[in-house]
């Protein structure tokens, strides 16, 4: 890929011609797990001078998409934005279209929501350290990592009907109610999930190569952090300790008794240990939801027009006939006001917000999805002056960028 | 291919069938994939390389990340007009024999994804031997697309690239054309 | 400060503000020359330290709309994690908006999408250039006249066939 003339200036600190600074490509296809980025680096040697990200791979026009899709065919799209939490940027996407609705959802649902987006956590938080473990040679990590990822895609599996990209959440609920199955591999997930976890921290917490590799590497102040607009647990390791579960509780976290994981390092070994910690907080998480399940109906009622009846109540009511026909009829559907509306929740890698639009009809006007992902790479730059080209991989496997969520 | 013409130079009505079977045989099952992963399929490609489904018992584990010493290219996800040129650069640096998976409904027709920037089909730039629908498919699916390209190999000479001489060879492929 | 406090300072320092609120969340809308001063009082002496997302909506298909395009800034307070909204319009032809990249150094890739997608440009930023699309992307695809599919520029590369390997 030529340099033009445009990618001369920019983010790269030099001007005036130095002759033993060499410029290297990385990507956007490279050995490092990353899908598609491209970084251009500018090396004094080994030591890298300049970095400058160079993105859009991966752009697909989510934006775009998202004002010619139904509220309920969007969800479909969201998964495919951070692909390794799918049920994260479900929840999300509901979140902030109820809340320009105005829908509350019932507490059945909310304790499946928030199931479903701790384990899309910590799916998110393993594959995000397996890819760190496999990108500084750990690769033994990776399958022990990975591992316990494959019983929390049988949960989903369980649930939702697919291992990945689950689509499960609807306006004003879910697709389908919890069964005794999923509940059952749950709590057989929550009892195993402990020591599978010490068997995967032993191989890195203590382990000498991996921490010379991250201690110390990639450092981002709390300062730097706020003016950097960051959040999720890259922020939280540098000390800026905002979750969004706690601060500004949705759903049910309220509710229940877990805590935040930060750091003051802010270095890439914090970032890691600030996953893991997050993982173990996510299991308490589930297994509290899981036991303290509510009963009820999983869908709003039908007085609130935003999802489809019962079946049953569609063919032996009148009410339910005609809430059934004012949902899908072409000209009815959503009721939405002509507002603009923000909301977010606290996916794994910061905050996922949607700021949406509304016209009127069923699809948005505007879905403006804030990617975390976006703003952590914006950081790269900052991060990587002064270190090694070998310290490339560990800062970016630290970020958890995800291209999709990227480029969008 | 040059050692290959010093030594024999075989006429067009000549054929060797048990040897090329054996390098066909052996060509297929030592696949050496080049993961192209771009999107939510790259996940689930390595997924197929984890403990779970071991695409290893395929004797396609190695995943070389340099296209000089691959020879089948798993397009793993949508592939967009500014990283397609990338993809074709890849293509052309592998050797012959190759081959090219295209995993996944965005790669195969650009999937949901009809928009400004998608191509829809990787067909349409680079030619591809098997396609494996689904979003995303399966593991079980992708290595039931690496077996299915495994008979393809058998059943085709490679030994001195026969196959890529038929005319029919020749045509690219189109899914649509739009 | 709680949210009221915020808003009578607001009040009180600017006179042209139009304050509304709706599901919890406090808007505020600003003309354009005053958004850079507004956001850095907001900064500054308001608490409002963090920069959530920088975006902007084309209007041109919505009811009722006047102007074409509205920026919208979302901040938010790291300490007593109040919200806060702030809009401003701008309008065709060369849409201009004064850059915030002197506040936030995050706003700088934001900005970049922005202009990358709508055509804003922003006066100010160090380093304006499309971020997302190749650059000789020629349109800018998020604004309403553009169709979803595009205009011909996914498919126009050229092919490579089993023979040319």
């Amino acid at each position: 890929m030529p340099l033009t003339p445009a990618l001369q200036s920019g983010d790269l600190a030099h001007d005036e011609p130095q002759p033993y600074l060499w410029t290297m490509n990385v990507g956007p296809q490279h050995p490092a797990t990353h899908t598609t980025l491209r970084l251009v680096l500018k090396l004094d040697g080994e030591r890298v001078v300049d970095a400058m990200p160079d993105i859009g791979y991966l752009h697909s026009g989510f934006e775009k998409i998202g004002e010619h899709l139904d509220y309920n065919q969007y969800v479909t799209v969201t998964d495919r934005m951070n692909y390794v939490s799918p049920a994260a940027n479900n929840v999300a996407w509901h979140h902030a279209v109820e809340r320009l609705m105005g829908i509350e959802v019932p507490p059945r649902c909310q304790y499946i929501r928030m199931i479903i987006a701790e384990l899309a956590r910590i799916g998110d938080h393993l594959t995000c350290n397996a890819a760190v473990g496999l990108d500084t040679g750990a690769f033994t990590f990776f399958m022990y990592a990975f591992n316990p990822r494959e019983l929390t895609l049988d949960i989903l599996e369980a649930m939702c009907g697919a291992r990945f990209t689950n689509s499960y959440t609807r306006v004003g609920g879910l697709a389908r109610d919890i069964s005794p199955e999923a509940i059952r591999l749950i709590r057989e997930f929550v009892a195993a999930m402990p020591k599978k976890l010490e068997d995967a921290e032993a191989l890195l917490n203590r382990n000498r190569i991996f921490q010379d590799r991250t201690k110390g590497i990639g450092v981002l102040t709390k300062e730097e952090a706020i003016n950097r607009c960051v959040t999720g647990p890259v922020g939280r390791a540098s000390g800026v300790s905002r979750d969004l579960r706690r601060d500004e509780p949705y759903l049910a976290y309220s509710d229940l008794d877990f805590k935040v994981c930060c750091a003051t390092a802010g270095d890439c070994f914090a970032r890691y240990l600030v996953r893991m910690a997050e993982i173990r907080e996510s299991l308490k998480i589930i297994e509290q939801a899981v036991e303290n399940l509510p009963p009820g109906p999983v869908n709003v009622g039908d007085d609130a027009r935003a999802i489809l009846p019962d079946k049953g109540k569609v063919y032996s009511t009148i009410e339910g006939l005609i809430s059934h026909f004012e949902m899908v009829m072409t000209n009815r559907g959503f009721d939405v006001p002509m507002e603009e509306s923000y909301a977010a929740v606290e996916a794994p890698n910061g905050e996922l917000g949607f700021y949406l639009v509304g016209d009127g009809t069923n699809t948005a006007y505007r879905a403006r999805c804030r990617p975390p992902s976006f703003i952590n790479f914006a950081l790269f730059p900052h991060l990587i002056r002064g270190h090694m080209l070998s310290d490339v991989v560990a800062v970016l496997g630290s970020l958890n960028i995800i291209a999709a969520e990227l480029d969008r | 291919m040059a050692i290959n013409e010093s030594i024999i130079e075989l006429p067009d009505n000549v054929r060797i069938t048990v040897l090329d079977k054996l390098v066909s045989w052996c060509r297929s099952y030592s696949l050496w994939p080049m993961p192209f992963a771009t999107a939510c399929c790259g996940i689930e490609l390595m997924a197929t390389g984890a403990s779970r489904t071991d695409i290893s018992r395929f004797g396609a584990e190695v995943f070389r990340f340099s296209p000089r010493q691959c020879d089948l290219m798993i397009v793993a996800g949508r592939v967009v007009m500014k990283m397609m040129p990338v993809l074709q650069r890849i293509w052309q640096q592998m050797y012959e024999p190759k081959w090219c998976i295209s995993m996944g409904a965005c790669a195969s027709t650009g999937g949901v994804f009809d928009t400004y920037s998608v191509v829809q089909g990787i067909d349409r730039f680079i030619p591809v031997d098997v396609y494996v629908p689904g979003c995303p498919p399966r593991p079980e699916q992708l290595i039931q697309s690496i077996i299915d390209l495994q008979t393809k190999i058998r059943a085709e000479d490679t030994m001195f690239g026969r196959e890529f001489d038929a005319p029919t060879r020749q045509q690219a492929k189109r899914a649509l054309q739009r | 400060m709680t949210e009221q406090q915020t808003i009578d300072a607001l009040n009180a320092a600017y006179s042209d503000l139009a304050l509304s609120e709706f599901r919890g969340q406090t808007r505020v809308v600003v003309a354009l020359e005053s958004i850079h001063d507004v956001l850095k009082t907001l900064k500054e002496q308001l608490g409002f330290d963090l920069l959530i997302d920088i975006t902007c909506v084309d209007y041109l298909r919505y009811r009722g709309a006047k102007d074409r395009f509205g920026m919208v800034y979302l901040l938010a307070n790291a300490e007593t994690n109040e919200r806060i909204t702030v809009r401003t319009f701008v309008n065709d032809p060369e849409p201009t908006v004064p850059s915030m990249v002197d506040l936030w150094a995050g706003a700088n890739w934001l900005e970049r999408e922005v202009w990358d997608m709508f055509g804003i440009r922003f006066s100010g930023h160090p380093d304006l250039r499309r971020v997302l699309l190749p650059d000789g992307f020629e349109s800018h695809p998020l604004r309403k006249d553009y169709p979803l599919q595009g205009r011909g520029e996914r498919h126009n590369l050229p092919v490579i066939r089993r023979a040319e390997g």
